[in-house]
């Protein structure tokens, strides 16, 4: 019979046994100060080189994207010009270009004084203001238009109105958007690596390679993930109280001035150019490459291998991470226990934090595990032990999808398929997955592209054979054969196209209120909870 | 013929909130059983912890000879045989009107499936529906919706909670006739929890009190009705006029005249005597005067000030109208019978 001891939830304990193991790896990184207290005075040169590097790419990232993103959303945001709905949204396209296949095309057309932490703030800020050109769009558009005819009445232009009134209004949207990026330059490793960049994740990287000693990586993720923890508090004692002022702006939406000539010109041309530069011309290259490579029969053999191995991995984490995803917030919802839903907020702080992080914290368990088993390498040198480092690093972003579905359904469906012979199961199958599948897909869409682009776990954890064509694109360049490393990046680019592209179809069906549920911004619920 | 639906000292506890305290209650079988109370007086509680979504801190309920919650023991809701309707119908969403109301037939055979499914939507009328989306239904055809989901596993008791509260007041009547109707026709046996007090009244073959997560009456309703178990029931049900008085033997004198009472009793008592229970006469020396006046159609609530300074109200069918400032005379009716109430 059907019976339950009361206090002994199975779903409470489910899902507090996922979030450790999920969470646990990143938890235990620091102690790796305790059991190899000197490893990383062996390599003292790397740390202060990696601060240094580090500061550059912040202060420069940071002012970049601020201005470039928030110069382009109030643009669209506050000023009518012809083709304005298209440039809305073709600001977007730049999210699909990762940071290290921009880096192989200005290498490739040997871009003067590429090669430097200047050269790498551009690369950056070129391929990462859309997360703040995104946010602080939607904040605008949300503003109301008394605020602005306010300012107005008290005799301001209505330029001096968007500096001083609409911009500061949306302050906190820009800070999370900026934060974002920070996140991403810190997270990144394949652009500062070819550019020759010795920030941390290059450290980790040349720690973990050429010196073969984990306890000194661990130590040094350890430092970058405290330096993006300490970004995100930064950024949370930045927005302070503003938030409030994000509620009380509701209302009309302000209208749009209409540029006129020259200004109208400039404000087509600027943007088309932006994204001409960033998005087009690097397809454009890449193509023509990718044609040469294979007319000159020069495509590396490896690379339908590689092509293989990135589809099944992007493949397997797709279904994996959501379902991993369904349960856990099945869990919490279910088992309505303080301790399940604290248990999922550390699940899902692997997002966010650097691929070389999650990569150096995971092997370590794993290796464990594998030497007690005695199953020789089943764990570290096989793709289960990449494909867990996926599911650590992603399973936020599945959450974020899944979890705003479930919200929106109420209790009553479950007590209501209880009372008829459903069981919990039964519920989350009949129920829960019907009713959220639209955030499903999202989730699968999403982890799909993210683990096709992945670059530094990968390279940490692929077993023997197991590059992917993000792998081929990074070596390929590192022995500047652009050519060969030009297939696979158009590869990455057209499928990371897809989000984007499914994005804006919702986008175009919803209106602004849109940007709060697109993939960018389910990327930033999760950072914003870390 | 199976055993009624039985709880024994049922209590339930959130923190430091006694939600129900020591519930004892049985259901007979096909009878319609209406929990009336205040909002906040546990009776959602209650049901819930029939239905199993919530877990008893003591006591025992049975459904039929099982014991589905009791010391060492708990069935979970799905295999309790107990059918909901829910304040908000919970009807899914994704599911047309026929998969809903086949949702909890899923492991019958399927000609019985289909069976059952078509003989309840005729029951609640729905056949033509039956493709329809919730959402394209009327507020009524959700309700009967539900029901029809609730009754189609044929379950041991249905549950409803609150059912009519998110209806038009127009429509209110109306449908409740129709649950009934349904109810009866299925042969069901039922529990409604209510706040509405007409709806009890008129609905159930009996009516459990509820204050405070205590049961503190039962009975018919024209027993709650007419022998309040209490001052706080009293009120509760209807309205009425709670007096003082000396009892002597089977009647009590009080300052509005003398009433008989059900039970023989003396001395210093209280009773209560309901605004039907008066008999007025327009009279320039009267002992009372109309201060308000609420015409409801076929009767009429007045409020009166008597010359005691106190205020009566009488409800006296519509067919003579007092005015407010009226002199009248009020006096027991003939065949008033009061209870005593504390």
């Amino acid at each position: 019979m059907g019976l339950t001891r009361r206090g002994i939830d199975g779903w409470a304990v489910f899902t507090l046994l996922a979030a450790l193991v999920v969470a646990g790896p990143l938890i235990a990184l620091p102690l790796s100060f305790v059991t190899a207290p000197g490893s990383l005075s062996r390599f003292s040169g790397l740390v202060p080189e990696a601060l240094a590097a580090t500061a550059v790419l912040v202060v420069g990232v940071g002012a970049g994207v601020l201005v470039l993103g928030t110069a382009l959303a109030a643009l669209v945001s506050f000023c009518d010009f012809p083709g304005r709905r298209w440039i809305e949204w073709a600001l977007v396209l730049p999210l699909a270009m990762p940071g290290y296949v921009f880096t192989l095309f200005a290498l490739g057309l040997e871009v003067p004084g590429i090669r430097s932490e200047l050269g790498a703030v551009c690369v950056f800020t070129l391929v990462l203001y859309p997360y703040v050109y995104l946010l602080a769009r939607s904040a605008f558009l949300a503003q109301s238009r008394t605020l602005l005819e306010a300012a107005r009445g008290l005799g301001m232009s209505h330029r001096a109105a968007i500096v001083r009134v609409g911009i500061p209004l949306a302050r906190p949207a820009i800070l999370g958007g900026v934060a974002l990026a920070l996140m991403e330059t810190l997270a990144d490793f394949g652009t500062v690596n070819l550019l020759g960049v010795r920030s941390f994740t290059d450290a980790i990287y040349r720690v973990w390679f050429t010196a073969l000693d984990r306890d000194a990586a661990m130590q040094l993720a350890t430092l970058l993930v405290s330096i993006t923890l300490a970004l995100l508090l930064l950024e949370r004692l930045a927005r302070g109280r503003a938030r409030y002022q994000q509620q009380a702006a509701r209302g009309d939406v302000v209208p749009p001035v209409r540029l006129r000539g020259l200004a109208a010109a400039a404000a087509v041309a600027g943007p088309l150019a932006l994204v001409g530069l960033v998005v087009l011309a690097p397809l454009a290259q890449l193509a023509a490459w990718s044609v040469e490579s294979i007319g000159e029969g020069l495509l590396a053999p490896e690379f339908a291998t590689a092509a293989r191995n990135s589809v099944l991995l992007a493949g397997v984490s797709a279904l994996l991470v959501p379902v991993v995803a369904v349960l856990l917030a099945y869990g919490v919802r279910t088992s309505r226990s303080r301790l399940a839903a604290g248990s999922a907020r550390v699940a899902t702080i692997g997002y966010g934090l650097p691929g070389s992080v999650v990569a150096v914290a995971v092997i370590v368990p794993l290796g464990w595990l594998d030497r007690r088993s005695g199953t020789g390498l089943l764990l570290t040198g096989t793709v289960i032990g990449l494909l867990f480092a996926y599911l650590v690093r992603f399973l936020a972003l599945a959450w974020g999808s899944v979890e705003s579905g479930l919200m929106r359904i109420p209790g009553t469906l479950d007590e209501a398929a209880r009372g008829l012979g459903a069981d919990r199961l039964d519920v989350l199958a009949r129920i829960h997955v019907p009713l959220i599948r639209g955030g499903l897909a999202t989730a699968t869409l999403l982890v799909f592209v993210e683990v096709m682009k992945e670059l530094p776990a990968t390279l940490l954890l692929r077993p023997t054979g197991g590059d992917t064509l993000a792998i081929a694109v990074w070596q390929a360049t590192t022995e500047s054969l652009f050519e060969t490393a030009a297939l696979p990046a158009l590869l990455i680019v057209l499928v990371g196209l897809l989000p984007v592209a499914a994005m804006i179809r919702l986008s175009g069906r919803r209106g602004a209120e849109l940007t709060a549920r697109s993939g960018v911004t389910a990327d930033a619920a999760p950072l914003a909870g870390a | 013929m199976s055993a009624p639906i039985r709880l024994r000292g049922v209590s339930k506890s959130f923190g430091a909130t006694r939600a129900v305290r020591e519930v004892t209650l049985e259901i007979e079988r096909g009878e319609l059983l209406a929990v009336l109370g205040p909002s906040g007086c546990g009776k959602t509680t209650l049901l819930r912890l029939i239905a199993g979504f919530e877990t008893p801190d003591a006591g025992c309920v049975n459904i039929g000879d099982e014991v589905v919650a009791g010391p060492g023991r708990l069935v979970p809701p799905e295999k309790r045989r107990v059918g909901m309707v829910f304040q908000d119908y919970a009807l899914f969403p994704h599911l047309s009107v026929e998969a809903n109301v086949a949702f909890g037939l899923l492991r019958r055979p399927r000609d019985e499936r289909e069976t059952l499914t078509q003989r309840t939507l005729e029951l609640v009328g729905l056949q033509h529906k039956a493709a329809s989306h919730p959402q394209e239904l009327s507020g009524g055809e959700r309700q009967r919706v539900a029901l029809a989901r609730a009754l189609a596993p044929e379950p041991e008791l249905v549950l409803l909670d609150e059912p009519f509260s998110s209806l038009d007041a127009t429509l209110r009547a109306g449908l409740r006739r129709e649950v009934e109707l349904i109810l009866r026709e299925a042969d069901a046996t039922a529990l409604l929890v209510t706040h509405d007090q007409e709806e009890a009244l008129s609905l159930a073959d009996r009516l459990a009190v509820m204050r405070e997560g205590s049961i503190v009456q039962v009975g018919a309703p024209e027993e709650v009705y007419g022998r309040p178990a209490s001052r706080w029931a009293a009120q509760f049900v209807g309205e009425v006029n709670v007096l003082a008085g000396v009892a002597r033997g089977g009647g009590v004198e009080t300052e509005l005249g003398r009433f008989d009472l059900r039970a023989p009793a003396s001395g210093t008592v209280h009773v209560a005597v309901r605004p039907e229970q008066f008999e007025l006469t327009a009279r320039h020396d009267g002992n009372a005067e109309v201060v308000a006046r609420e015409f409801r159609g076929h009767d009429v609530l007045y409020r009166l000030r008597h010359e005691g300074g106190r205020t009566v109200l009488v409800q006296l069918p519509s067919l003579e109208l007092y005015e407010v400032g009226a002199r009248v005379f009020v006096r027991p009716a003939s065949s008033a019978v009061t209870s005593l109430v504390d």
